[in-house]
């Protein structure tokens, strides 16, 4: 998250860019935005009306966009510490939100599952969904720190169970919240027209950026999984910092898992957030941030979580079926991949440069 | 090309953007020579041998190998190999859980179907001829890093190499793992193999070599012959100047013999890497060291001082208190500071920022909750990198693209940052330049000065005599004696060393 200080000659800036880890995500940006500005300028339209509870709401992809990756976007900060410190990734992060939002239900609930009143306040069930959450990272965190397993094997543990542990939280009913204001959370706040998960997003968002400017997380997380011997001779506790890292992830998956539930005030334990881990890794990856962990772009990682949701509601709307997304989807990752590997980007700033001899007419890019 | 010759590069050129790294240099190596590349880091040693083993590729200029026609163009590491260069880096590039044979013979296949009987039956067979100590169906991670480089040497004879460069391969070798290898390098001379050897070790140049190049700053100083080069000269050209620098060193070294109180005090301290318990103490304003050939346990003693090791008994006394360390960032509270051994695996942090590296450990000290603001750690960044002379072109720039010297000087200045009593230097000066070298020393005078406290480890043991004034010898773990004032003697520590027997 570093802020360069390049001249602001257009030209070097623009090879700085090439440079730069957000290129990747904000390039990818800049050409979905075109090739729906071309195919269909109607895509950028917003609407205002009401919904069916007779509250007034904006619509239209934009704002789909925004409301539908607020769970990626809050995965992809904890998905980023915890690849940066520990060179792996979180898998399990899916089954997690199965469990965290299954405990929202729980504790809401009771032992009704159609219970006509909560059985506590939203805010109890949220604390404890976050709390339970964070002693599932601290399960994975322990394994990966201190019994120094590979981070895929360790959540794959949780991965596998997680799902059925969901189900038997609630001994395997589907609840249903009849509470309107449970759903507040997941759709809209009477009076305001903009959907609340883009608000909890962006509060994520500040969060994590004071933690960042006001705690040292970013430096240890980055020492750490650069190298972890100086790190430790330094003073770092580096099996700490890898641990603490999963246990914000914990949190991240808590606040994820509440924005699922609340969206329909019920849950699928099967398919509730699937394979969300494997966007929630790739927006890290879009990031330009290296899977292998160390030096990370937490601005690179989110934007690619809006990459990812910018492009797979481009394709609903181009009536992809929802089988076919993800192939269509696939051919989108390869090729963005590949130019985010750094072997491309180089090449790609060399014919930049070799560009910007050819013409020394400087024009601005 | 001379007849006589295998080597001829000549007017080479290359530059990195704006920086020139070679101008107009000529090399020339003769069948059957030893021929060392010497200067100071960044004169362009390593920039001429990637020329000549093609990872970079030459701005201007020509290569001249025996048995080509006119220039050779070398495009990448696997041609300059089929032309029969090879390269052996410092730092090893083997596979070390695969076998000695395996090593020696991995990504050369001549069919996709290896008999491994025969394979292993050439690799024991070339081993035995060099004398190599070492079976072909060895694990390589199990030999010595002597051995090791010693495989990757034979590897390279195997492939018939004419042009044999060794990258400062002694650097973290012993003494007597060096004599072998050097054996080996004789008998490899005696077969007509032209070997390139780059070290910062002058005895070493003195002991095997036949001619001397020496670079610097991207530019050839000359071709000397090693009978005509006296050492003083040799290093004076290295630098560019007369060597005025080292005998002030050594006069600033006399007459402190009254030192402050105790500042730090072991008793029985011993660690999970330590062989058995030991006590030490170290006066303010005291330069001591700690010397002994590789793996004496001299590193795990000092890594027990500042918690680097688990530590499992033994009672630390501080400015008079008792304290307790048992994790480095107890030390650090307590002032200590702990350049490690090993700059690359201990010591950098290669993705990060010269400026991250150099506020680390201060950063950590001010605790999680306190981060130093970008406009505080630029400042300190820029004062230290003005203060210790470092060469690098912004404070963003990753350590990992600085030259070694470069990189030590980072990881001191962390420390310095830190304002410790008492610094632990171990093996600062390892792998870097004489003109470095002798700035660090100075450093360690000047810090002794001011009233702290250093340690200093090093396995030159004419820079311990030049820095220390109290010695503690160790052998096998244990501490075999103590030696200062007219006692610190290159051959009184050598005896002490061997055991007095010799």
């Amino acid at each position: 998250m570093s802020i360069d200080k390049t001249p602001s000659i257009g030209l070097q800036k623009a090879s700085g860019l090439f440079r730069r880890q957000i290129f990747i995500p904000l390039a990818a940006l800049i050409v979905l935005i075109l090739f729906n500005l071309i195919a269909d300028p109607s895509f950028f339209e917003i609407s205002y009306g009401t919904n069916s509870a007779g509250n007034p709401v904006l619509s239209g992809y934009l704002i789909t966009i925004l409301d539908n990756a607020s769970e990626l976007a809050i995965l992809a900060i904890g998905m980023t510490l915890v690849t940066a410190a520990s060179g792996g990734q979180d898998i399990s992060v899916g089954a997690a939100i199965a469990i965290s939002g299954s405990v929202v239900l729980r504790v809401l609930c009771g032992d009704n599952p159609r219970p006509d009143e909560m059985q506590a306040s939203i805010l109890t069930a949220f604390l404890i969904s976050c709390v339970v959450s964070m002693l599932f990272g601290a399960f994975n965190g322990t394994l990966v720190a201190y019994f120094n397993i590979q981070p895929m094997i360790a959540t794959l543990i949780l991965y596998t169970a997680g799902r059925s542990i969901a189900a038997w939280i609630n001994n395997n009913r589907l609840p249903i919240i009849s509470d309107p204001s449970f759903g507040y959370f997941g759709t809209f706040i009477p009076g305001i027209p903009i959907p609340t998960p883009i608000f909890i997003a962006i509060i994520c968002m500040a969060i994590i950026a004071l933690v960042l400017k006001f705690t040292t997380l970013g430096l240890y997380a980055q020492s750490v999984g650069i190298n972890p011997n100086s790190a430790k001779l330094n003073g770092i506790n580096p099996a700490f910092i890898k641990f603490i890292t999963y246990v914000i992830m914990g949190l991240c998956v808590a606040v994820a898992g509440f924005i699922k539930v609340t969206r329909f005030s019920t849950i699928n334990y099967s398919v509730v957030a699937l394979d969300i881990e494997m966007d929630a890794i790739l927006a890290v990856a879009l990031g330009g941030n290296a899977l292998s962990g160390g030096k990370f772009s937490m601005v690179s990682s989110i934007l690619g979580a809006y990459v990812i949701q910018f492009l797979t509601t481009t394709l609903f709307k181009f009536n992809v079926s929802s089988s076919a997304l993800p192939a269509y989807k696939a051919v989108v990752v390869i090729v963005l991949v590949v130019l985010s590997a750094p072997t491309v980007r180089e090449t790609l700033k060399k014919a930049w440069n070799r560009l910007r001899a050819g013409s020394p007419a400087r024009k601005e890019a | 090309m001379q007849k006589d010759s295998v080597l001829e590069m000549r007017g080479i050129y290359k530059s990195f953007y704006s920086v020139k790294a070679l101008q107009d240099v000529d090399f020339t190596l003769r069948e059957g020579e030893i021929h060392a590349l010497m200067g100071e880091n960044g004169a362009g040693k390593s920039t001429l041998i990637k020329v000549l083993t093609g990872v970079y590729a030459k701005d201007e200029g020509q290569i001249f190998l025996k048995g080509h026609e006119g220039p050779v163009n070398i495009k990448s590491p696997e041609e300059a190999q089929k032309a029969g260069i090879s390269t052996v880096y410092q730092e090893i590039t083997l596979c070390p859980n695969l076998t000695v044979a395996e090593n020696m013979y991995i990504g050369r296949e001549r069919s996709p179907i290896t008999n491994w009987r025969r394979m292993n039956a050439d690799a024991n067979r070339i081993l035995e001829a060099l004398a190599i100590p070492a079976k072909a169906q060895q694990q390589l991670g199990t030999c010595s890093i002597a051995v090791q480089q010693m495989v990757a040497i034979a590897r390279a004879v195997d492939m018939e190499c004419k042009v044999l460069i060794l990258d400062e391969p002694t650097s973290s070798l012993d003494e007597s793992e060096v004599s072998k290898l050097f054996k080996l390098m004789l008998d490899l001379k005696s077969r007509g193999v032209g070997i390139i050897f780059v070290t910062h070790f002058l005895d070493q140049v003195y002991e095997v070599c036949d001619r001397i190049t020496v670079l610097r700053d991207g530019h050839l100083i000359g071709e000397y012959a090693i009978e005509n080069m006296p050492r003083v000269d040799l290093v004076s050209k290295m630098l560019g100047k007369e060597l005025d620098d080292l005998s002030e060193i050594k006069s600033g070294d006399e007459g402190e013999s009254s030192y402050g109180e105790v500042i730090y005090e072991a008793d029985g301290l011993s660690s999970t890497a330590t062989r058995s318990p030991f006590s030490f103490s170290i006066h303010k304003g005291e330069v001591n060291g700690f010397t002994g050939l590789l793996g004496s346990g001299r590193s795990e003693c000092v890594r027990a001082i500042f918690g680097a090791d688990r530590v499992t008994s033994g009672k630390v006394h501080m400015d008079g208190h008792d304290i307790k360390v048992s994790k480095p960032r107890d030390a650090m509270k307590h002032g200590i500071g702990y350049l490690p051994e090993d700059r690359k695996k201990d010591g950098i942090v290669g993705d990060l920022s010269v400026r991250e590296n150099i506020i680390l450990a201060l950063q950590v000290m001010k605790g999680f909750f306190g981060p130093i603001s970008r406009a505080q750690a630029e400042a300190f960044a820029d004062e230290y990198i003005k203060l210790l002379d470092i060469k690098t072109a912004s404070t963003d720039t990753p350590i990992k693209s600085l030259s070694g010297g470069n990189q030590q000087k980072v990881i001191l200045a962390r420390w310095l940052l830190t304002n410790p009593q008492y610094l632990i230097l171990d093996e600062p000066t390892r792998g870097i330049d004489i003109g470095t070298k002798i700035e660090i020393q100075k450093l360690v005078l000047k810090l002794a000065s001011e009233g702290k406290s250093v340690t200093f480890i090093s396995s030159e043991i004419d820079e311990m005599l030049r820095t220390c004034s109290r010695l503690i010898v160790m052998r096998d773990g244990k501490e075999v004696g103590e030696l200062s004032g007219s006692d610190l003697t290159q051959s009184k520590i050598m005896n002490t060393i061997a055991g007095g027997a010799r």
